[in-house]
C-alpha cells in the first residue's frame, strides 16, 4: 500500500486529522529543505508536500511565486527534487506528494517522470493546471507505477465534476477553499463546510482543504469538517521571514507543532 | 475546426485549474449558442460596419508593388483603418457581446503592445462593463501611449512586476485574476492562445479579415492570392488572414515571427521556429523553454509579438505544412516601418512591419506577377517613441 493510504487509514482508525504542510523544493536551499522535511516528520506533519519550481505558477499567489523564483535561482529543476527524496527516504517514511504544473512533467517526459518520482520515493502528485479532462494519460502511467494521482476540487465544481475528481483521484482529494491562488488569507469562505459535506457524500476517499489557511485557528476550524488540512503559503512566510537566519528550521518547525497541535 | 476538447491535432486543450472549468464550460456553451443566433451575428456585424469601420479596405500598393519589381502584385488589409487601430478590435467586440449575454458585468485582458487592451478597454466603455488590464511593467513604458488610452476610457491598468514583466506575465495575472473573481468576470484573451474555446473563438471572431480579403480581392484581381503574409506573436491576426483560405491549397500562408537580436541570441520570440511542444497558459503548443521545461523569456522590439507561446492552430499548421514560418530580426522590422512609411505612406505597427520586412527581404524569389495580401493589423503611432530613436 501507498504510504498516503497508509497514513490515511492509520489516521482514521485513530479518528485523527491529517497535518498536510507544502514547501518549495530548494528554498531557501535544497539542503534546508532537506532538514526541514526531517524535522516536519518528528514535528507530526503526515504528509509532505514539496513544490517542483516552474517558471509560471499561474495559481500560486505572490508567497509561493516567490518562492518558486528563489528555488529556480538555484538551478532547482526535477532531478535535483528526486534526489533529495531519495536523500530524505533514507531516513523517513513521510508520505511525499511532488506538487508542480504539467509542463515540467511533459517535459521531462510523462512516463519518465512517473517512473523516476516512484523509483525515489515519491507517493503522489498533485498538478494544479491538469484538470481530469487532460488527465487521462498521467492517470494510466500514475497506476502502472503506483503514484497516487490527487486532483482538486474548486468551489465551482458541480457534482457531476466532484464525482469525475473523485473517481480519478488517489491517496486523498485536495479541496481549494476559494476560489483564487494560493496564499494566506485572514478569513475562509462560509461555504467552505457545506461544500467539504458535499464532496464527502459522494465520495468516501479522504478530503484534504488548502489555500488560505494561515493559522492554527484556521487550521483547526478547518479540521473539524476535513480530514486533513493544508498550509503552504503560511509556512513559507515563515521561512522568507528568516532567511539567512540561523534560526530558520527551528522557527519554522515551531509554527509547524503549531499547527499540529491545531488540527 | 478543433474536435470537441478543443485539440488540433495533439495542439490545444485545456489545462487550467479547476476553478476556471466550469468558466471554459459555461463559457463553451455560450458561445455555441451564440454562434448559431442570427441576432448575436446581426448585432456583431452592426458593430463591426457602424462602430469599429469594416470592411476595411484592401489596398492595393502601387508604389510597393514597384518598388519590389518582379510584376508583383501587393495588397494591403488595412486593418490599420480599424476604429483603435488594429485588428484586436474585432475579437473584443465579439467577446464584450459574450460578456453580456452570459451577465457577466466585469472584463478582464492582459496586453502587451496595449493595442488588445485599448481594444478591451473600448468594448468595455461601449457595453457599459467595468475593465482591468494587466500590463508587464516594461511594456507599460514603451507602450506609454495606449496605456494613457486605456486610463481615458475608463479602465484600470494593472502593471505587472513578476518575470519578464511582458506580455507572459500579464497573461499569468489575468489568469490569477479570474481564478479569483470567476463568477462575475469575463477574462478577454487577446490572441488565439488559451485553453479552449479561446482560439477557436478568437479566430473565429477574426477570421472577418480573410473572409473580406476573399471576397475583394476576388473582386479586384478575379482570383485567389498566390501569398498571404502576417505576423505572429500568439497569432491572431495571421488566422484570421489565413483560415478563411485554409481549403485553397494554392494559397500559400507565410507567417512571419519575431526575430528579435537574431536566432542565435537567444533573445527573439520565433516560438514556431525555435520551440518545443509544451503547456503554457491553458493549451499545449509550441513553447519557448530552457532544457527543464521552465519558459523562457522572449524578446522582441514590438511588444506585441514578445511572447514565448503561439496559438494552437499555427502550431498544427506548421506540423502539416499549411504555412511555412519565417522570422525577421529587430533591425529589420525597423527597417520596414520606414520603408513602408515612405513608399505608401503608411506608418505600421511594429509587430505589422515584420511581415513588410519579410516581404521585402523575399520579393525577389516569389516568382513573377505573383498576387501577395499582407495583412496590416496595426498602425504604428503607439510605437512613436521607440520609432523616434532610429528615425
Amino acid at each position: 500500500m501507498n504510504r498516503i493510504d497508509k497514513k490515511f487509514k492509520g489516521l482514521r482508525r485513530d479518528k485523527k486529522k491529517a497535518l498536510l504542510a507544502f514547501i518549495t523544493a530548494g528554498d531557501p536551499s535544497l539542503s534546508t529543505t532537506k532538514e526541514l522535511a526531517l524535522e516536519f516528520d518528528r514535528a507530526g506533519v503526515d504528509v509532505l508536500e514539496l513544490g517542483v519550481p516552474f517558471s509560471d505558477p499561474l495559481a500560486d499567489g505572490p508567497t509561493i511565486q516567490a518562492a518558486s523564483q528563489r528555488a529556480l535561482k538555484r538551478g532547482v529543476n526535477a532531478r535535483a527534487v528526486f534526489k533529495l527524496v531519495e536523500e530524505i527516504r533514507r531516513k523517513s517514511e513521510i508520505p511525499i506528494a511532488l506538487l508542480t504544473y504539467y509542463n515540467i512533467i511533459y517535459h521531462f517526459g510523462l512516463e519518465s517522470f512517473v517512473k523516476k518520482a516512484v523509483s525515489c520515493g515519491v507517493d503522489g502528485v498533485i498538478v494544479p493546471d491538469l484538470p481530469v479532462e487532460e488527465s487521462k494519460e498521467m492517470v494510466l502511467k500514475c497506476k502502472k507505477y503506483g503514484l497516487a494521482t490527487i486532483f482538486l476540487v474548486a468551489p465551482t465544481s458541480d457534482a457531476r465534476r466532484i464525482k469525475e475528481i473523485s473517481e480519478r483521484s488517489r491517496g486523498f482529494i485536495y479541496y481549494v477553499s476559494v476560489t483564487g491562488i494560493t496564499g494566506a488569507r485572514r478569513s475562509l469562505p462560509a461555504e467552505l463546510i457545506n461544500k467539504v459535506r458535499q464532496i464527502k457524500r459522494i465520495t468516501s476517499k479522504p478530503v484534504c482543504v488548502g489555500f488560505g489557511v494561515s493559522n492554527p485557528k484556521q487550521a483547526a476550524g478547518v479540521a473539524k469538517v476535513a480530514d486533513g488540512v493544508i498550509v503552504g503559503s503560511a509556512i513559507i512566510k515563515v521561512i522568507e521571514k528568516r532567511m539567512g537566519r540561523k534560526d530558520l528550521v527551528p522557527k519554522t518547525v515551531n509554527f509547524v507543532r503549531r499547527l499540529r497541535q491545531a488540527v | 475546426m478543433p474536435d470537441n476538447r478543443g485539440y488540433f491535432d495533439v495542439f490545444g486543450g485545456k489545462f487550467v485549474p479547476e476553478t476556471l472549468m466550469h468558466a471554459l464550460e459555461e463559457l463553451q456553451q455560450e458561445y455555441k449558442k451564440a454562434k448559431r443566433d442570427k441576432r448575436f451575428k446581426k448585432q456583431l456585424n452592426y458593430y463591426f460596419s457602424e462602430y469599429a469601420g469594416r470592411p476595411t479596405p484592401l489596398y492595393f500598393a502601387r508604389r510597393l508593388s514597384k518598388e519590389l519589381g518582379n510584376g508583383l502584385k501587393i495588397y494591403l488589409k488595412r486593418e490599420d483603418l480599424l476604429h483603435t487601430g488594429a485588428h484586436k478590435i474585432n475579437n473584443t467586440l465579439g467577446q464584450g457581446l459574450l460578456a453580456l449575454r452570459m451577465k457577466k458585468p466585469r472584463l478582464i485582458a492582459e496586453t502587451g503592445a496595449g493595442q488588445h487592451g485599448v481594444a478591451t478597454a473600448t468594448a468595455a466603455a461601449l457595453f457599459g462593463l467595468e475593465c482591468d488590464v494587466y500590463m508587464g511593467d516594461e511594456d507599460i513604458h514603451r507602450q506609454a501611449l495606449n496605456v494613457s488610452r486605456m486610463k481615458l476610457l475608463g479602465t484600470r491598468v494593472i502593471p505587472v512586476h513578476s518575470g519578464s514583466k511582458t506580455l507572459k506575465d500579464a497573461c499569468n495575472e489575468a489568469i490569477r485574476d479570474w481564478v479569483t473573481n470567476v463568477r462575475h468576470t469575463h477574462y478577454i484573451i487577446g490572441s488565439v492562445v488559451g485553453p479552449h474555446p479561446y482560439p477557436l473563438m478568437v479566430r473565429d471572431f477574426q477570421t472577418v479579415i480573410g473572409k473580406e480579403t476573399k471576397r475583394q480581392i476576388l473582386k479586384k484581381e478575379g482570383r485567389l492570392p498566390d501569398f498571404l503574409f502576417a505576423c505572429v506573436g500568439g497569432g491572431s491576426n495571421s488566422i484570421g488572414l489565413f483560415h478563411p483560405f485554409f481549403k485553397h491549397k494554392r494559397v500559400k500562408f507565410i507567417g512571419i515571427e519575431a526575430g528579435g537580436l537574431g536566432l542565435a541570441s537567444h533573445k527573439h520570440a520565433a516560438t514556431l521556429i525555435e520551440g518545443k511542444l509544451g503547456i503554457l497558459h491553458g493549451s499545449r503548443s509550441y513553447l519557448l523553454q530552457d532544457k527543464d521545461g521552465q519558459v523562457n523569456l522572449a524578446h522582441s522590439v514590438a511588444a506585441g509579438l514578445d511572447y514565448p507561446g503561439v496559438g494552437p492552430e499555427h502550431s498544427y499548421y506548421k506540423k502539416i505544412g499549411r504555412a511555412v514560418y519565417v522570422a525577421v530580426s529587430d533591425k529589420e522590422a525597423l527597417d520596414g516601418v520606414g520603408f513602408l512609411s515612405q513608399t505608401e505612406g503608411i506608418i505600421p505597427a511594429l509587430e505589422s512591419a515584420h511581415a513588410f520586412a519579410y516581404l521585402k527581404k523575399v520579393a525577389p524569389r516569389l516568382g513573377k506577377g505573383k498576387v501577395i495580401v499582407v495583412c496590416l493589423s496595426g498602425r504604428g503611432d503607439k510605437d512613436i517613441d521607440i520609432l523616434k530613436r532610429y528615425f
